[in-house]
């Protein structure tokens, strides 16, 4: 850590260019995930980019069709958007939710999403809105973004540009948040569109990932009732001293009712 | 390998030299001896190192002192009156008993100030709310929360 | 020079509070000595391992170090003294394992400090820690209490059985008659969750050597200085006690944790004159989970026999408590003098029988937190009373009430005698501001929304203002409890006041000053208090137990009666009138009957300039000091109310409302003392719904942070609805007071787990235990359901 060095590039190009030039190098957005990190010794990396001087990242834009979050935009400034919460508003209270005031002053949208932690809120809008993650590089749809435990479809050097997040879906978000962390133990996003419902969950799994059962109950019948008869199955799901894969499974369709009942109040 | 910033601090400009790796509060607290800024965990869950980085609450262990470069960042010492009176947001935490030992207290007084900035009116719901990222074991923040919409009430007068 | 009198009894805004809201506080981790170093430890990460060897040299030559100390450094200094002496039912003396400075052949914990670096910084300290290579041999981990006496390992050689020692305590034969006799016995099984205490500033040492008189200088943070020092340079370090000063600055908080000589500064203290520097140590908050005392950790056993009138005719417990590791300094004492002396609650119940195994395991000391013995007692009893009226469908206030003590003094089977108390007039009170009668409408319209919601009880007493030290002597303590005091009253008549109990939060600093400047007839801002410095302050005891103002505050008021003594002698010379006829009131003395009068500090100038003063009778001066040893406990009592709202499909618990009626005598400043509630209220309730401190079965500590530890946080709570108004005053006391800062911790507890089991007693649950957290709760239901 005492030979850390520090680099503050202007544009995501250099940016992304000196990551790929060195593999030990973090980058670093809000820095409310890498710090803590690194403080407790669980993170020694050998440089910091540091992306807060690159101009392009920040920002939310809507053309009425797409609401385009840049990277580098924190929680707070989601969460009091108009763009956000005239169309979006379960997005908005998602970001409202997210640890607590001082951590969504600086935390970012681009380094939620691209740390996929598996209790964090984001990446279940990601994946239930099924947005692009537009990166230096490419364009990376949420169904293929999120790859395990703190692991993404980003490469080395590649970094998030934006989020785009197509709009006209109705949206709702539960989260049941563990008791000391205050991250999700578990968050159920609902997205309902013309072309169906998609249902992404974060905290009981490795990352966030969809609920597929929970999507054909909804298609059918876009109804609180229609989630309860709905098991999820907990093989798969995460235990730990806050609550075991069975509790998680028990979880889910109890949040999903709760998002139904927002989009349907 | 170590940088040289400059900003400012309780309104004077100030200009160092950190590593790359120091944390705003070690900036504040060693290299400033602004000792007010006080450090409760390695989580950055406690907030008993709130200030205010261009106006807004953060937890100075949990942003480097370079990316503080350029910015302004205020401290409990710079909310306090020169002329030995105190903020309206302080003097309503002594009036409402809403500190004991201390130590959480420059943090929550910062938080709060940043809460009711941007909810002047907030419900006693909203002010809890408002105060997760900040713990004190003492108060139980009853009074904690009775100061706070005091202080608000004061602020906006 | 008069102010309003008086001010006891009223809610007075804090003096040390202008210093805390601007930052101004000076706590240790301020503090920056010239020249300073750094120290850092390293800690076992194995719960139990033997220590083959330590190679230190890497760490020796890395950048900025300039000293590495293990066990081996400091071989013929003492281990960490336990003070109390309890003895098992066979007269045996407890084991009492040494309790190493640095790890000497073992590590018993992870965070076991076994190697101390000093360098230039924290930094370069911390990376020269992670150089050290240390050869363990891992041994297998005795961790869970209930099954330590039956562990394949020993975490001592001493104690083969991890068995510490079996006390008891009551007339075990008169139980077993009882019992032969009783027309309905309630049985429970009592988990009391252990926890960690978190006190928002962590633990920090600065220690300081002088060449120049061969002296230390020790700043920490400690809730008791002069009892540092005296444990630290008689047993372990055996230094001049005269030479060592320890200061305990303004200290964020201790509930407990800070009481206790630990390992850090002592090997501070011993090493800073080896590097000829001050070392500076302030915990992370990481080793603060790992290695502050924790509390609580018992497992129990209650039976409660009752007649066919729901009278109680006897109770037996059976407990074990988890002592940790080694033995912290009052460890030995929780379990029993502060326990099972308690576990008559309210109750006039004949007779009491409890057995207390004490065991060794491989986690961090446990200690005492906030209560300390008395919430494991209060949340024993109030389950089991709770239990009881369930079963017997008899209302639990009614339960309570027809068992209430109601002669003072009464004499319990326990070994207490309670000095005074009316606990139907907490009781009604409570009742009565808790609107109890509203509650079936309240639980209809909880269920209107899905909620399941309960009502609990909890009627709680304590013994506090600890305590008198002949009995204590007699109980095994190795120490005196009693509290020392001074007055040094300046020549212009301002007060400087010198206190043995320090205050990390409690505002003494203000309460005190209350009572002086009452007392002396001045105003609040000509009296200071001080407090925490063993080179100001002539000796003390410190602050836990409650008993700041019982005993602390006795001896103040017996010097400043001392002062006033001394102070009607000069002004009897000053009036030419006999010492007998001055009075002294509102801040002069008088010849009674006349208006012939001077001004304390008229009588204090005098004092200190004394050119008319019968020199031949009397020394110059006004400076007067006192010790206090108590006659007897004080016994705060009180009845507290919970009301929660259960969701049945997640687990969550809601507190609705919290009511609390406590009667703590005499109180001195209202709004300090429903603080000190608020507070403890808190830590109950934190304790009841969020706190578990959780190991793995290898001794790993699971809820090493705050990201799994979960203190409570604002939105976790509730206002608090407190009254304290009308109480019994003490017997025993100048004040009348009792004692406040633990009550909350006390009773808090047990109404909140009663009322949960009050809204799950539909769906069929009887059992849970503390922390009630949604997961558990979800898991009790799902239980009773199948």
């Amino acid at each position: 850590m005492s030979d850390l060095s520090y680099h503050r590039p202007a544009s995501l190009a250099e940016a992304a260019r000196l990551a790929a030039a060195d593999p030990d190098a973090r980058v670093i957005a809000g820095g409310q995930s890498v710090l803590p990190s690194m403080r407790l010794g669980l993170l020694a990396p050998s440089a910091l980019i540091d992306l807060a001087g690159i101009a392009e990242l920040s920002g939310i834009r809507s053309d009425g069709r797409t609401l385009t979050i840049g990277a580098m935009t924190t929680h707070a400034a989601v969460a009091a958007s108009k763009d956000v919460r005239a169309p979006l508003p379960a997005l908005a209270r998602l970001a409202q939710g997210i640890g607590d005031g001082q951590v969504r002053n600086r935390g970012t949208v681009g380094g939620s999403v691209a740390n996929s932690d598996p209790a964090a809120d984001y990446p279940a809008a990601v994946l239930a809105l099924n947005a692009t993650i537009r990166t230096n590089a490419r364009s990376i749809p949420a169904d293929r973004f999120f790859t395990g435990l703190f692991a993404t479809a980003l490469e080395p050097g590649e970094l998030i540009g934006t989020l785009d997040f197509p709009l006209g879906a109705q949206a709702g978000y539960a989260k049941f948040p563990q008791p000391a962390s205050r991250f999700a133990l578990v968050g159920v996003f609902v997205a309902r569109t013309s072309n169906g419902v998609r249902v992404a969950v974060t905290g009981a799994g490795p990352c966030a990932f969809r609920a597929t059962a929970l999507e054909e109950a909804l298609t059918r019948s876009f109804t609180t009732e229609a989630c309860n008869g709905v098991r999820v199955a907990s093989d798969t799901l995460s235990s730990d001293v806050h609550g075991s894969a069975e509790y998680r499974a028990h979880l889910i369709p109890v949040l999903a009712r709760r998002a139904v009942q927002q989009i349907l109040a | 390998m170590s940088v040289t910033i400059q900003l400012k601090v309780n309104g004077r400009p100030v200009t160092a030299e950190v590593r790359a790796d120091t944390l705003l509060s070690a900036l504040l607290r060693e290299q400033l001896r602004l000792t007010g800024t006080h450090i409760g965990c390695d989580t950055a869950s406690c907030g008993a190192c709130t200030v205010h980085l261009d106006g807004r609450a953060v937890k100075s262990c949990n942003v480097l002192a370079v990316q503080a470069q350029g910015r302004e960042v205020t401290t409990i010492e710079g909310i306090t009156p020169a002329d030995g009176t105190l903020h309206p947001m302080q003097a309503a935490f002594k009036a409402c008993h809403g500190l004991q030992c201390g130590f959480c207290t420059p943090g929550m007084v910062m938080c709060a100030i940043d809460v009711v900035s941007h909810q002047p009116h907030a419900t006693e719901e909203e002010i809890r709310a408002g105060l997760e990222g900040n713990l004190c074991r003492c108060t139980g923040y009853h009074n904690i929360v009775r100061a706070v919409a005091q202080g608000a009430k004061a602020m906006g007068r | 020079m008069s102010a309003a009198q008086p001010l006891i009894g009223r809610p007075i805004e804090r003096k040390e509070d202008y210093r805390f809201l601007t930052g101004a506080g000076q706590y240790t981790d301020d503090i920056t000595l010239p020249q300073q170093s750094y120290g850092s430890f390293l800690r076992s990460p194995h719960a139990h391992a033997r220590i083959r060897s330590i190679d230190t040299a890497a760490a020796r030559a890395a950048p900025g170090v300039l000293a590495v100390f293990t066990g081996k450094d400091l071989a013929g200094i003492g281990g960490l003294p336990c003070g109390w002496l309890i003895k098992s039912i066979d007269g045996s003396p407890m084991k009492e394992p040494k309790h190493p400075v640095l790890a000497e052949d073992k590590v018993r914990h992870v965070g076991d400090q076994v190697a101390l670096v000093v360098a230039e910084s924290v930094a370069q300290a911390k990376a020269a820690a992670a150089l050290i290579e240390v050869d363990y041999e891992p041994l297998p981990a005795v961790v869970d209490t209930a099954t330590a006496v039956r562990a394949k390992s020993a975490v001592h050689d001493l104690a083969p059985d991890n068995v510490c020692y079996t006390w008891a305590i009551g007339d075990k034969s008169a139980v077993d008659a009882a019992f032969a006799r009783a027309a309905h016995v309630t049985r429970l099984s009592i988990v009391n969750n252990r926890l960690i205490p978190n006190a928002i500033e962590p633990r920090a040492a600065n220690a300081a050597y002088s060449r120049a008189d061969d002296s230390y200088t020790l700043y920490v943070t400690s809730q008791n200085p002069h009892v540092e020092r005296l444990l630290m340079t008689a047993f372990v370090l055996g230094l001049p006690e005269h030479k060592v000063r320890v200061i305990a600055p303004d200290v964020g908080g201790g509930f407990g944790s800070k009481i206790y000589l630990y390992a850090e500064e002592t090997a501070l203290v011993w090493a800073a004159r080896r590097v000829g520097r001050p070392i500076k140590w302030t915990a992370e908050r990481s080793e603060s989970f790992l290695t502050d005392a924790h509390g609580r950790d018992h497992v129990s056993t209650a039976e409660l026999a009752l007649d066919r009138n729901g009278k109680f005719l006897a109770l037996r417990v059976h407990t074990t408590a988890n002592l940790g590791a080694y033995l912290s300094t009052f460890a030995s004492c929780i379990p029993t003098i502060l326990y099972a002396t308690l576990l008559a609650g309210q109750y006039a119940t004949p007779a009491i029988y409890c057995e207390v195994q004490a065991v060794f395991t491989n986690t961090t000391p446990v200690d005492a937190y906030r209560g300390a013995g008395r919430p494991e007692a209060t949340y024993l009893i109030e389950r089991t009373v709770e239990q009881a009226a369930r079963e017997l469908k008899i209302d639990p206030a009614e339960l309570r009430r027809r068992n209430f003590i109601r002669s003072f003094p009464y004499a319990s089977p326990v070994g207490l005698t309670y000095d005074t108390g009316d606990y139907e007039a907490t009781l009604n009170r409570v009742l009565d501001i808790a609107d109890v009668k509203g509650f079936p409408a309240r639980k209809a319209d909880s269920a209107k929304r899905g909620l399941l919601r309960g009502i609990g009880y909890s009627c709680y007493i304590e013994a506090c203002g600890i305590a008198p030290s002949n009995i204590a002597g007699a109980l095994g303590a190795r120490a005196g409890l009693f509290e020392a005091g001074e007055i040094r009253v300046h020549p212009t008549g301002k007060v400087t006041v010198f206190t043995g109990s320090h205050s990390h939060g409690q505002g003494h600093e203000t309460t005190f000053a209350q009572v002086v400047a009452d007392r002396l007839g001045l105003a609040l801002e000509d009296v200071d208090v001080q407090h925490g410095d063993t080179g100001k302050v002539l000796f003390g005891m410190g602050t836990y137990g409650s008993r700041s103002l019982a005993v602390g505050g006795t001896a103040i008021v017996k010097a400043v009666d001392k002062i006033i003594a001394k102070g009607r002698k000069i002004a009897a010379h000053l009036l030419e009138a006999g010492e007998t006829d001055i009075e002294f009131t509102r801040g002069e003395f008088r010849v009674v009957g006349t208006d012939r009068k001077k001004a304390f500090a008229e009588v204090a100038l005098a004092a200190y300039v004394p050119h008319n003063y019968p020199l031949d009778k009397l020394e110059p001066g006004l400076n007067e000091n006192a010790f206090y040893d108590p006659t007897n406990f004080t016994f705060p009592a009180g009845s507290y109310v919970c009301e929660v709202e259960v969701e049945p499909d997640t687990g969550a618990v809601r507190i609705a409302r919290f009511t609390a009626s406590d009667d703590f005598g005499n109180v001195i400043n209202p709004m300090i003392v429903e603080g000190q509630v608020h507070g403890g209220l808190a830590q109950g309730i934190g304790q009841a719904l969020l706190e578990g401190c959780v190991y793995d079965s290898d001794g790993q500590l699971l809820t090493g942070s705050y990201t799994d530890y979960a203190l409570p946080r604002a939105a976790d709570l509730p206002s608090f609805r407190v009254d304290t108004v009308k109480g019994t005053p003490c017997t025993h006391n100048p004040l009348g007071v009792k004692g406040c800062g633990e009550a909350g911790a006390i009773g808090s507890p047990p109404a909140v787990m009663n009322a949960i089991l009050d809204a799950l007693a539909a769906r069929g649950v009887t059992r849970l235990d503390m922390p009630a957290t949604p997961y558990r709760v979800w898991q009790a239901i799902q239980a009773a359901s199948r």
